[in-house]
């Protein structure tokens, strides 16, 4: 099902995020998202995320729809030049994949193929344009596509936290017109800079998932502080999670932060996005703290 | 070795605004530039009554250079209400850098040409994409100052104002964002959505063999 027609229908919408396996065997990541995630509405699956060399999001995506559940297909520039960006974007509607998450990717400097050759001959905002000009049965050569055009929810992403947030917003403003109908965002630790972001952002009147981490660890809060491009653990949050170390490994200091967040910004957007991180087995009593 | 053409006549006259002041690079040995192209354009622009002052200079990509002859013509400039520079990208980028003030066009495309490369200094670098980007960027090159040579605006890696991929390097949109907010020129930032031509530059292609 399109996550747009969701947003239609003003649900609050949930979704959450899986990584494939650096490997063949996918049993375990679809045992625990039939387990633990069976209860929101979209599943996000990721594109070698961070340039980390993984099985395939297209083919993770179609095993994930078999098991009943609703993935969303993010793809990113990195890999692919734009041939084979419209032919994977057809693939997914051959199989009946229909959320989209375009997105440009990170460098391959960043990941475990440095010496890798970085690709982009698309970005976000172009790939955005190109799977709505599919959309329209034309290619981006121009060349007519033969039978029913494929059909998406295009979503894209947003850093709302970021310290150049005039430059996200103008991105923003230029993935809407590409054709973006939704968007998720970069994980939020500050409720009052999101609630700002969303202030200048709703003009685009489009929905806006708040992006969420659980912390799982005052090490893990620092190290993204100091190495993740757009995310900014105010202090406070890291001395919460230093102060009961047993519970915050048992995760509960993290939900109960990442609940709080929640709480706070929901008036705010129109839904929810948690990239548990391995943390899959906590997003039932997080949702469940966060009222949702 | 590169070689500049001039961009087409229509979209070239509607980038100027006002009154122009032209600068011509007569280039390094290594460029082959479009004379009597730029002499034609002058011609017109000129006949309406659009030039506050024409410079002719060679080597502007050279700061030095181009600080003492831009010294000479401040007056013109400061008349103008934009500066139409025909160069290759670095030279645009070089005047750029030194008129912040003022709207820099470039009023050519680079393409590369096989062969040594001219004695260039690197303060500014053209990727000779042989689709010129500067005048939707208020002089920054995005394919040079970007490390994912993006031309639709920011992607979600800078941190504290650098680039994710080379924390030496300031992130070239951000550069841009705010090059253009001084320039009271944000609305270039809502430019139709553009993608790379590839067969415009790049060697081997149609315009660098058959030169």
């Amino acid at each position: 099902m399109k996550i747009t027609e969701l947003f239609d229908r003003g649900e609050f919408v949930v979704s959450a995020e899986v990584g494939p396996p650096k490997g063949i065997h996918i049993d375990h990541l679809v045992e625990e998202a039939k387990t633990y995630l069976s209860g929101v509405h979209a599943l996000n699956v990721t594109d070698n995320q961070s340039s980390v060399m993984r099985l395939g999001s297209l083919a993770t995506c179609k095993v994930l729809k078999d098991a009943g559940l609703n993935p969303i297909y993010q793809l990113t520039c990195r890999d692919r030049n734009r041939i084979a960006l419209q032919s994977d974007l057809l693939s997914a509607a051959m199989l009946g994949i229909e959320n989209l998450l375009l997105l440009t990717g990170d460098h391959t400097r960043l990941g475990d193929h440095p010496q890798a050759k970085p690709v982009f001959d698309l970005d976000s905002v172009s790939l955005i344009h190109t799977a709505k000009l599919l959309e329209s049965g034309v290619d981006l050569g121009g060349n007519p596509l033969v039978g029913q055009a494929p059909s998406f929810a295009k979503g894209a992403v947003v850093s709302p936290c970021s310290d150049s947030v005039d430059a996200q917003l103008t991105k923003m403003e230029r993935k809407v017109a590409a054709g973006a109908e939704y968007f998720q965002t970069q994980a939020v630790f500050d409720p009052e800079k999101f609630i700002q972001f969303m202030e200048r952002a709703k003009q685009f009147g489009k929905p806006v998932q708040l992006g969420i981490i659980i912390p799982k660890s005052a090490g893990m809060a620092k190290f993204m502080n100091d190495n993740v491009a757009g995310i900014h653990v105010p202090a406070a949050l890291i001395a919460e999670l230093k102060a009961d170390k047993e519970k915050t490994k048992a995760g509960i200091t993290g939900i109960e932060i990442a609940a709080r967040i929640i709480k706070a910004c929901k008036p705010y957007c129109q839904g929810v996005h948690i990239m548990a991180l391995g943390w899959e087995s906590k997003v039932p009593a997080l949702l469940e703290l966060a009222g949702i | 070795m590169l070689i500049t053409k001039l961009k087409d006549k229509q979209s070239l006259l509607s980038l100027v605004s006002g009154k122009a002041f032209l600068i011509h690079c007569h280039g390094c040995m290594e460029l082959s530039f479009p004379l009597e192209e730029a002499a034609a354009v002058q011609k017109e622009l000129s006949g309406a009554g659009k030039v506050a002052g024409v410079m002719t200079a060679d080597y502007i990509c050279n700061p030095e250079n181009l600080r003492l002859r831009l010294r000479a013509h401040m007056d013109e400039i400061s008349q103008a209400d934009m500066v139409l520079v025909f160069s290759c990208g670095v030279g645009v980028q070089t005047v750029a850098s030194m008129l912040e003030e003022m709207k820099v066009c470039a009023a050519c495309d680079t393409y590369p040409l096989p062969g040594f490369q001219g004695l260039t200094p690197l303060e500014h670098d053209c990727g000779q994409c042989g689709e010129c980007y500067l005048n939707l960027t208020g002089g920054i090159c995005p394919i040079t100052a970007c490390s994912k040579s993006l031309v639709n605006g920011q992607c979600g890696g800078a941190k504290n104002g650098m680039c994710e991929v080379d924390p030496t390097m300031e992130c070239g949109w951000e550069r841009i964002q705010r090059r253009l907010a001084a320039l009271g020129r944000l609305d270039l930032l809502k430019s139709p959505t553009q993608i790379r031509n590839f067969a415009a530059g790049g060697e081997g292609t149609k315009e660098t063999t058959t030169v």
